[in-house]
């Protein structure tokens, strides 16, 4: 490619207009739980792979929530569904559930 | 002359006072600035948490004004402070004496175009949460500009509040529920729209108000999006666009909405500001009148004979305020029947 001396950013924003909403739809019909998710972060900071890696569970489901899949394959295979995210959300939303349902999410849509 | 107390304002505050006060055989004068009593409720449509049509609970409170003279379309020119009583000048029904003064101004809502970043008064999609409850009321309904039905509508909150560049760091404290009821009632509406709700914090404070959030997340999917609006812009088929951050991830976000609703602030009525100024009322930097103490004698203004109730010493919401509408005018009967010693 030819060489101009200067690169284009790529674009950090959330675009809701253009999102991928087909992980999060799959998801919602096995387990529509995570809809009562109130940002806590709970999760995070029980999470035993967060707790060694730069792993976030609570910013990975909002991500995918907001229809920014891009990190999605990368970032869950850090999960070592040890559940205990699952365990101390105050809603009681089946994060493990979801992380299985995810993984199936990306099997089908690739 | 004796036993007689005026009220200034026939808002909820007002009304229950005087229904309280005339019930247990007091004079009671309430003077009404609008040709109807009822003040901002009567401009609402459902109430929070429970969807209470507005205008029972209106229709409850004026029905206990039993013997209360109710002077409406009427306002306030002077206060005469007399040590032992006080006289009222007023612009149609001349000069009233009474005892007591029980002072219930309100509030009014932030004039959303202050914050003209979000476009209130220039794009036509954005309307203030006032005018989503008389669209409620209207034959209409809930329609966008060109009278179509919105399928993605954007909630904001505290417009107007916790903001310093308005000159407002307070909290509203109705508002976040209000947001919550009437994303409620969208999806009511129209099952198929999205709704979402951008917020600093959720500040669901009073019973039922986290179980609404509850419902309004689990039962109809509406969706809480943690960020304050920036900005809005207007796209070419009219619809708005939105731009935040999206907190939660660290990144900024962007989205079109047919429909913005701007979920507008509490201030105080420029009738609170009056009265305060014609009495030498003691107001706080926020322009809410302060009361003696805040615990202890909070219907008390530090001038004899002269109580407050309601939405003048800030932000309230409606059962808060007939709660605390009856507790200034116990006040002030105690006081009156203690010839003029007790919670003065």
């Amino acid at each position: 490619m030819l060489d101009f001396g200067y690169t284009i950013s790529i674009d950090r924003q959330i675009d809701l207009d253009r999102g991928d909403m087909r992980y999060i739809e799959f998801v919602k019909a096995i387990d529509p739980s995570l809809d009562i998710c109130i940002g806590c972060g709970s999760c995070t900071a029980t999470c035993t792979a967060g707790n060694f890696t730069d792993f976030n569970i609570r910013r990975l489901h909002t991500s995918i929530r907001r229809g920014d899949t891009k990190s999605l394959k990368q970032e869950i295979r850090k999960c070592m569904f040890c559940g205990k995210c699952q365990l101390v959300c105050p809603r009681g939303v089946n994060l493990r559930n979801v992380i299985l349902s995810l993984n199936q999410a990306i099997e089908r849509l690739g | 002359m004796e036993n007689s107390v005026i009220v200034i304002g026939g808002g909820i505050a007002g009304i229950t006072a005087a229904a309280t006060m005339s019930g247990n055989g007091l004079k009671v004068t309430l003077i009404e600035r609008n040709n109807k009593l009822g003040g901002h409720v009567s401009e609402w449509s459902r109430l929070f948490p429970d969807r209470r049509k507005a205008s029972e609970v209106i229709d409850y409170l004026e029905a206990g004004l039993g013997e209360t003279k109710i002077i409406s379309g009427c306002s306030v020119n002077g206060i005469i402070n007399h040590d032992n009583s006080f006289t009222v000048l007023t612009d149609t029904a001349g000069s009233i004496t009474a005892e007591a003064l029980l002072i219930a101004t309100g509030f009014d809502l932030f004039r959303a175009a202050i914050k003209e970043e979000y476009g209130y008064g220039i794009y036509n999609n954005v309307i203030t949460s006032a005018e989503f409850e008389e669209m409620l009321d209207s034959r209409a309904g809930v329609l966008t500009a060109n009278g179509r039905v919105p399928k993605r509508i954007g909630v904001i909150h505290c417009v107007g509040s916790r903001d310093e560049k308005v000159g407002n760091l307070y909290c509203s404290k109705v508002c976040c529920v209000t947001g919550v009821k009437q994303a409620i009632e969208l999806k009511e509406m129209y099952p198929d729209s999205e709704v979402y709700c951008f917020y600093m914090d959720l500040r669901m404070f009073d019973r039922h108000f986290e179980e609404l959030y509850y419902e309004a997340q689990q039962k109809w999917g509406v969706s809480f999006i943690r960020g304050r609006l920036s900005e809005c812009a207007e796209n070419a088929d009219g619809s708005i666009v939105v731009k935040t951050e999206d907190t939660l991830t660290g990144k900024p976000l962007k989205m079109s909405v047919d429909l913005l609703i701007l979920l507008v602030g509490i201030v105080p009525s420029p009738g609170t500001g009056r009265i305060a100024g014609m009495l030498g009322l003691k107001t706080g930097e926020d322009g809410f009148i302060n009361s003696v103490d805040a615990h202890t004698m909070d219907n008390s203004s530090g001038i004899p004979g002269v109580f407050l109730a309601g939405a003048l010493k800030g932000p309230a919401s409606v059962n808060s305020v007939i709660a605390d509408a009856r507790a200034a005018a116990v006040q002030a009967m105690a006081w009156l029947s203690t010839n003029k010693t007790v919670n003065a």
